[in-house]
């Protein structure tokens, strides 16, 4: 870290505590955070929900509630922020420091032109006229790579996608040269392909003006892209600082460690269990004396709990500082040579014995289609078009086997989902599930007898779950659903999943409020497994919990699919997770399967241009790996899905189109590719010339 | 913005997760019913609340025995009397006891006021969740009918049908129904509509579970603390607008009593002859009390995310 020892840090945080009044008590949501930042550099902050990582941020930016008690100092230059009122702060906020947020949709007011609000960031603090103002806003927003500026300034937010929103929100946190840029969670709402290109605008607006940035994330991939310094923070603490590189090569605290063992490679084919880590973050109220990971952590000794460790320098040059005791007996992610986190038992499926075309299938789709009236007028509505959610969409899914669907957002995903579990027979083509082709299905009683098959996890445990329905009756709804009524038996049957998620049963007299994330997708994995299903449907299971509770799910699931000989259509936007956890996938590109073939296949070996790039996009927990890496950045966002005319729906945003041939340039446009592959080969891929 | 300010927080706490060894619920797991009921007893108000309906409920019910007169029974010797040992609470200007006529009244009252209420409630959360729920034409029809009968004149209508009665209260409680359940079911139907949207509604649909079923165990129970509201709220509107009709001549007729018309007799009064005013207006104030106090603790103990529920 050779500036540190040239320039004066442009912002330096010592010792800031927060707190908020809650009805359990004082929360001590920060407790003592403390760095430096250096201009022209970027500070990475690593941490999981509730580790204090957003407040500290909010803290710096002078954005926290009135109840909130902050102490501390925070430092921009030589003056202090911590106590100046909110007059003072909005003077400093915008000129001085940037803010991009998580969500740019909510930091835009949607009533008025994007290029009116970079003009009112500019005018607040610069002393310009409109037509200057104006100018300089177009110049901004032809910077951060919105195309033709000068009339999409003109465009209203909601008329932007949700990265071109992001590319605003930007251009207004750099408008008056800002000396810091805080980054929230810059690309956590948006898609793989997209947080690529706004992690690169993010490094030339920060190029741009030389400020310095303060990355705050939950993604290790991004922080390993992007970062300089990485801060990790668990429990409203740093528990370890150090330079990007050292902090991935040789991690000294245990949670770090655990960190980085509970985070599925996109890049590698082997398929060891993840390291989850037991437990859950611990309440930040009257927290007890000792470490805060001491309940967690698989080393912990007796002295751990007697006093909270401090950030102490271990490298020899000071940059690299861990809370911990035993940091010193730490090397290689091992205590002492022994291995922290122990490696799970890995599931042997007795399926994956017997070759996949002797396997039983149990999901087959063929061409299945579903279009989407687009309406319009006020009283009489009339059809004006269609909206093509999916077209053409096959495939099948063996005996104990995952298929990985893939794709960004709006590219039919989801649709394909609900028309598997709607048991109704599509528009076009046919769906055979465990052999029975739904439109052959004549009453409620066969339907129902289908359903016990083919069972759901959703996305959001917290919306999965009735709130008003105990544990018991949340899983005992299935058995009832297919017509168990003995209560003897349905009790017996709760234990059991219960148990088999790796739950307590004593607690299944308890409301879902009483259980955490984590908890609450092992319930609603525990239900869709009530019946005895041989297809689960898991729709984003894993994406709205932290890394550390997601690799106990994904451990659970493969366990459960070895053990009970499940299949799986797994549908995610974590690459990463989907190639951990898949046997096949399946890539989307506006409502159309572009690829398909094993996941080893597809992932190291991508055919069709739009997966290799949505593969490239994926950041990599390595920064070695991930800075040298050549990556396909798409242009553009998903073209509408209203449009019917033939050829290759990629073909706007292909990077390949360009280096073909103008014959071939036609063909794209007008022949619709079909999914073929090299010989007997099951690796299909829907591109003419690959 | 995602600063984590402090929220609810979990209470459960499976430090050990996976466990190998072989466990079942040792003791009796307690069903919901239990659960709702133990949250609702551990309010000190709801219980506060229950005891005062109880003994309302009581003096309606057993309160004739302490007086040797019925409601009816006129005492010319006493009129406008003042309370005495004779008559304990006094007698109005016909010479009716006063105590008597409260008991009545009360009786009355409640039976007319809790059962309209309860059966609006019923109507209208079951209409507004069933049209939420199906959707499409059903939802179409039930909107149309329930806007048409928010437009008609009900008040109109039901002085009209219940005239045509002679006063009977049983018509009464029929009448009150039919026009009073309209406008909660638009409610209802306005909350059930985000509520169908709900992914536990759609992993209930996906397991197969009939669509009666989902709206009686999914819909309704989670608007259940609109429905406890709407339900306390209607039985002090009812009372009221019983009051309201019997004041234009309508509604209870004499010589039958309600706390209503007991009101708007005393009314008249209050200076010259207060014991025939504050004896109901305490009744219907006692009433009202504990239905908001019920209705609290009934809100609380059926949402499992309020705190004053406890840990249960």
């Amino acid at each position: 870290m050779t500036p540190a020892a040239e320039a004066d840090p442009v912002l330096s945080v010592r010792d800031l505590e927060v707190s908020f009044p809650s009805e359990a008590g004082r929360v001590h949501a920060v407790r003592g955070v403390g760095f430096d930042l250096y201009p022209g550099r970027t500070l990475g902050i690593v941490g999981e929900s509730g580790s204090g990582k957003s407040v500290t941020s909010m803290a710096v930016m002078g954005l926290l509630p009135d109840y909130a008690a902050v102490r501390g100092s925070v430092t921009l230059g030589t003056r202090e922020l911590l106590g100046l009122d909110d007059r003072q702060m909005s003077e400093i906020r915008g000129r001085e420091l940037g803010m991009v947020f998580q969500d740019p949709l909510a930091a835009l007011t949607p009533i008025f032109t994007v290029g009116r609000q970079v003009v009112e960031a500019l005018q607040i603090h610069q002393d310009l006229d409109r037509n200057a103002a104006w100018k300089r806003a177009v110049e901004l927003l032809d910077l951060v790579g919105i195309p033709n500026a000068a009339a999409r300034a003109r465009s209203f937010p909601h008329e932007f996608s949700g990265g071109m929103r992001q590319r605003v929100v930007i251009a207004m946190a750099i408008a008056n040269g800002p000396r810091v840029l805080v980054a929230d969670e810059p690309t956590t709402a948006l898609d793989v392909t997209v947080q690529a290109q706004i992690l690169d605008v993010l490094q030339l607006a920060r190029a741009e003006t030389g400020a310095a940035l303060i990355l705050i994330t939950h993604d290790l991939g991004v922080v390993a892209g992007t970062a300089d310094d990485v801060l990790v923070m668990y429990a409203g603490r740093p528990v370890e600082r150090a330079p990007v590189g050292e902090l991935f090569a040789r991690p000294r605290m245990p949670y770090t460690i655990g960190l980085l063992g509970a985070v599925p490679r996109v890049d590698s084919a082997e398929r060891r269990p993840l390291l989850p880590i037991t437990g859950n973050p611990p309440l930040l109220v009257d927290l007890p004396a000792g470490c805060p990971f001491e309940p967690r952590c698989p080393i912990s000794v007796a002295e751990c709990a007697v006093e909270e460790p401090v950030l102490t320098p271990v490298s020899p040059d000071g940059e690299h500082a861990a809370a911990c005791i035993r940091a010193g007996h730490i090397a290689d992610g091992r205590v002492d040579g022994a291995a922290i986190y122990p490696v799970p038992r890995a599931p042997v499926a007795p399926a994956a014995a017997i070759p996949r075309e002797r396997r039983p299938a149990v999901l087959e789709l063929d061409g299945v289609s579903k279009t989407f009236p687009l309406l319009k007028g006020t009283l009489l509505k009339r059809r004006v078009g269609s909206v093509y959610a999916i077209s053409g969409v096959g495939f099948d899914i063996r005996e104990g086997e995952t298929l990985g669907l893939v794709g960004e957002s709006g590219c039919g995903k989801t649709t394909t989902l609900l028309e598997v579990m709607n048991l109704r027979a599509p528009e076009q083509g046919s769906i055979r599930v465990t052999g029975v082709d739904v439109s052959d299905l004549a009453d409620r009683r066969q339907e129902r007898a289908l359903r016990r098959k083919l069972q759901m996890v959703f996305q959001d445990p917290m919306g999965a779950l009735d709130p008003r329905l105990t544990i018991f009756d949340i899983l005992a709804e299935p058995l009832r659903a297919v017509g168990e009524a003995n209560r003897e038996t349905i009790g017996r049957r709760v234990d059991e999943l219960m148990e088999l998620v790796g739950l307590d049963p004593e607690h299944s007299d308890r409301f879902p409020t009483a259980f955490s994330g984590g908890q609450r997708q092992r319930i609603g994995i525990a239900r869709a497994l009530a019946t005895n299903p041989s297809l689960v449907v898991l729709d984003e299971p894993v994406s709205a919990l932290d890394v550390s509770i997601q690799a106990g799910i994904i451990n659970l699931l493969n366990d459960l699919k070895a053990e009970l000989g499940l299949s799986y259509l797994f549908v995610a936007h974590d690459l990463a997770v989907v190639r951990h956890i898949s046997d096949r996938v399946a890539v989307m590109y506006l409502g159309r399967i572009v690829e398909i073939g094993t996941v080893d296949e597809v992932f190291d070996d991508p055919r069709h241009p739009y997966s290799h790039a949505l593969l490239s996009a994926i950041p990599v927990t390595d920064p070695q790996v991930e800075r040298t890496r050549e990556r396909v950045v798409l242009r553009g966002d998903l073209p509408s899905p209203t449009d019917s005319s033939p050829g290759c729906r990629f073909v706007s945003r292909c990077p390949l189109h360009p280096a073909l041939d103008a014959t071939q340039r036609a063909r794209c446009v007008a022949e619709t590719p079909e999914l073929t592959g090299a010989g007997g080969s099951d690796h299909l891929n829907a591109c003419h010339f690959r | 913005m995602t600063a984590n300010f402090p929220g609810p927080v979990p209470t459960v706490d499976l430090g050990a997760e996976p466990s190998t060894a072989e466990k079942r619920m040792t003791r009796a797991r307690l069903s919901r019913r239990r659960l709702y009921l133990r949250r609702f007893l551990r309010s000190k108000g709801a219980v506060a609340g229950l005891v005062i309906l109880g003994l309302l409920v009581l003096f309606a019910l057993l309160g004739g025995e302490f007086t040797p007169y019925s409601y009816s029974d006129v005492d010319f010797a006493g009129l406008t009397a003042p309370p005495s040992p004779d008559h304990i609470l006094g007698t109005d200007s016909a010479g009716n006891d006063t105590f008597a006529q409260a008991v009545h009244g009360l009786q009355r009252s409640l039976v007319i006021a809790v059962s309209v209420s309860a059966l609006t409630t019923v109507i209208s959360a079951f209409v507004g969740a069933v049209a939420a729920y199906l959707g499409g034409t059903t939802e179409k029809v039930v909107l149309g009918i329930v806007h048409f009968l928010l437009v008609v004149p009900s008040f109109l209508i039901l002085a009209l049908v219940s005239q045509k009665a002679g006063g009977d209260w049983r018509v009464l409680i029929v009448v009150l129904t039919v026009f009073g359940w309209m406008y909660n079911a638009r409610v209802v139907w306005a909350l059930a509509t985000s509520l169908r949207e709900r992914e536990y509604v759609l992993a209930a649909r996906f397991m197969g579970v009939g669509r009666v079923r989902i709206v009686l165990r999914h819909l309704i129970p989670n608007i259940g603390s609109l429905l406890v509201v709407t339900f306390t709220i209607g039985v002090v509107a009812t009372v009221q607008g019983e009051t309201a009709l019997s004041f234009i001549g309508f509604g209870v007729q004499p010589p039958d009593v309600s706390l209503g018309t007991m009101l708007n007799d005393g009314a008249d009064t209050v200076s010259s002859a207060p014991w025939l005013f504050y004896v109901p207006a305490v009744l219907v104030t006692l009433l009202t009390v504990s239905m908001a106090l019920i209705g609290d603790g009934l809100r609380d103990a059926l949402d499992p995310t309020s705190r004053s529920g406890g840990g249960a």
